[in-house]
Order: structure tokens, then sequence, then C-alpha cells
């Protein structure tokens, strides 16, 4: 079991708190010593595969924190439909290729973090940072991650005290990705409202506690 | 504040946005209208995927609501489209799933009647989806013993046994090697 974690509750630009009270962002930086599952880990999938069941994955837009996230969707111009949250973007890819598939350490974490509480968990490079982060409104003309594509304005985005780093629930500046060479990462969950401080947080340990098991 | 390039979903507060000249316009927080129209989106999607979980397994539901290039801050205008969209297809889908429902009923007595006198139902094959069920179980109604039983009238009801076998009956078969 991981030791006591330091969570942190990153900013969130004024804009963007005025028209959601609720919005968060919750991270916390943890190590990343290998990238290839474990074992354990593996097991961890084929259990959850079993257990999630079609007529389950049918009910997850019922659930209260998956639906909470697909309302935000919704209030932020995304049609969960269309581009699906990551609580049913899971359950879909578990239907379809018949099981949780297992692709490394860092991504069967995250999809285990959000099939069990139903909270995305978003990972970046955890030495790439800029002091501290949180959520804001893109400026006309910034680039994400410095050097990559321009955004139009008023995206809202995951930012570092330097600029974007990524589109919140879309893509991330190459420079912010996590990847094989990244030894330290930053695991951060999106609060919304309705999802109560205790998932957020559980998500964050179950993400944190995977990425520590070991063969 | 920005319109989407159809300029639908215009609400009547940036209609009435251009002020007459010497007209005094005061300033209008429309923090309380997003607030319940956010609310009010919640409240449909929330009604919206119950719906959705009550139509399963049917299929042929259309289910989207056009995105509006988020994530972004949404305009007034722009949230009362989503809205209205929202309902519209709740509407149009709770209607679909009510006549699906009438037509399912009438498939499921069929199915009764069908197995109390079937010589009055020949050939009728009624398969799950016409009763709104997953899987591939079917009743139809066949002659027993074939020519003689069409002769004779012994009619009954078939139901098969579902859906057939992902990975077939048996073991696989051997693959061909070439003698070459």
């Amino acid at each position: 079991v991981t030791a006591e974690l330091e969570l942190r509750r990153g900013w969130v630009g004024e804009e963007l708190a005025a028209e959601f009270p609720e919005l968060g962002l919750i991270h916390v930086t943890r190590p990343i010593a290998r990238w290839r599952s474990p074992r354990t880990v593996k097991e961890r999938l084929k259990v959850m595969s079993d257990r999630f069941t079609g007529a389950k994955a049918v009910q997850v837009r019922q659930q209260p924190v998956p639906w909470a996230y697909r309302v935000f969707f919704r209030q932020i111009g995304i049609d969960p439909d269309d581009r699906r949250t990551p609580p049913e973007a899971a359950a879909l890819e578990r239907m379809r290729a018949g099981e949780f598939t297992s692709r490394n350490l860092l991504d069967d974490a995250l999809v285990i973090a959000t099939v069990e509480t139903g909270v995305p968990v978003l990972a970046y490079d955890g030495e790439r940072m800029d002091g501290d982060i949180g959520l804001r409104l893109a400026l006309a003309g910034e680039r994400l991650g410095g050097d990559g594509r321009d955004l139009r304005g008023g995206e809202i985005v995951v930012a570092d005290e330097t600029g974007p780093m990524a589109v919140l629930f879309g893509d991330t500046g190459a420079r912010h990705g996590a990847n094989t060479a990244t030894r330290e990462v930053l695991l951060a969950a999106v609060q919304v409202k309705g999802v109560p401080d205790v998932s957020v947080e559980e998500a964050l340990w179950i993400a944190a506690d995977t990425l520590a098991e070991a063969d | 504040m920005a319109l989407n390039p159809k300029g639908e979903g215009r609400a009547i507060a940036e209609l009435l946005a251009t002020p007459a000249p010497g007209v005094f316009s005061p300033e209008v927080d429309e923090r309380a209208a997003r607030r319940s129209l956010l609310d009010q989106i919640a409240k449909l999607e929330s009604e919206l995927a119950s719906l959705f979980c009550s139509a399963y397994p049917r299929t042929g539901f259309d289910w989207r609501v056009p995105s509006r290039g988020g994530p972004r801050i949404l305009s007034l205008g722009e949230l009362e489209a989503i809205r209205d969209e929202l309902a519209d297809r709740l509407e149009d889908n709770r209607r679909e799933l009510s006549e699906r429902a009438l037509v399912e009923e009438h498939n499921r007595r069929l199915i009764e009647e069908m197995l109390l006198e079937p010589e009055k139902h020949r050939w009728v094959r009624v398969g799950n989806c016409d009763i709104g069920e997953p899987g591939c179980k079917h009743w139809h109604v066949r002659p027993r013993w074939g020519l003689l039983g069409m002769l004779m009238g012994w009619w009954r009801v078939r139901i098969s046994s579902g859906c057939p076998l992902a990975m077939g009956r048996g073991p696989a078969p051997r693959p061909r090697h070439s003698s070459t």
C-alpha cells in the first residue's frame, strides 16, 4: 500500500471558477520506476474484466459519478456520445476488446482507477512542470506545450505557470505527455459538480497504488 | 459572445444586444440564467441517460446532440441550443420507444396466440428483437414432419435455442497440410 499521499488542489482560473464553482484539479506526483505492467496488475485487470458485464457497461452513464462527467461534457460543448467520457470509453473498450487489455503500467493504472471510481485520472510528465498546475481558459495565440499546435483561445486547458500543457480531456502537448523516459508522473483528477472529494481521492490513491505495484 | 458559424441558437439576449443610438442599456448579469441553463442541461441529460438504459438493447435511436467545439465556456445562446436539442432528442426518443413498446406488446401477445393455436398462425416467426429482448431466440410456427404435417394440419411452434455459438460446435477442424 502506498504511503500517505500528498494530494494538492490546483488553481482554477477566475472565469472558469465563476462558471463552474465546483470544478477542481487534484493532483499528486509519483515516481514510476518501470513501464511494463507486473503480473499482479494484469490479474487485477482480468478480475475487473470478469466483473464488468455488458449490462454494467450500459448502465455506466446512469451511475452518479460517470453521469456527472457526462453532464460536464455537455456543459462545456462536447457531445459525450461522440467523444466519450473516460469511464464510458473504458467500458466501451472492455466490450469491444472483450477485456480490459493491459498496455503498460501507467495506462493500466489509469484504467483501473477510472473504472473503479468513475473519476477520470490524467497523467503528465511530472518533471516537466513549471510551478503549480491548474485549469484555465487558453488565450488566443497560445501554443499547446509551448511549441505545439496553436490554440484558438477560450479552450479549457490544463496549464502550469509557463503555459497550456493539455486541452482538458483532449490532446496533450508533446513535451508534457508521459512516456517511457518519464521517471516521475503527475496524476491529476478533474473534479466536477456531483463528484464527492472521497471519489477523487480514491481514484488518485488507486492510480498511485497501482504504479507502486511490483511483481 | 461567440456564435457558431450557422448562427443557430442565438439567445434573445444576443438578438437584443445591439442598442439603438441614445438608448441606455443596463448591465445584465447573465449568471443566474447561465446557472439555470446548466441545471436544465444536467436534468435533461439525466433523463436521457435513463431513457438510454430503458431502450437497451433496442437499436436505431439517435442519441447524439452535436458538440459545440468544446471544451470551452459556451455562450448563453449555445447553452439554450443544447438545452433545446436535448429536450427534442428526449421527446423524439420517448415517442419512438413508446411506439416500439406498443408493437412489442402486440408481438408478445402474438407469441401466446401462436402457442395456443399454431394452426391459425402458419409460418409466422417472431424473434427476440421483435419483443425488445436481447439474443437470437425466436418462435416459429412450422408443420410437424414437413410436408406430411402440412397436409395433415399438424402445426407446432418451434422455439430456437438461442444464438449460434461463437466458436461453433465441437473441436476446430484440423488444418490442412500440403504434401509438398
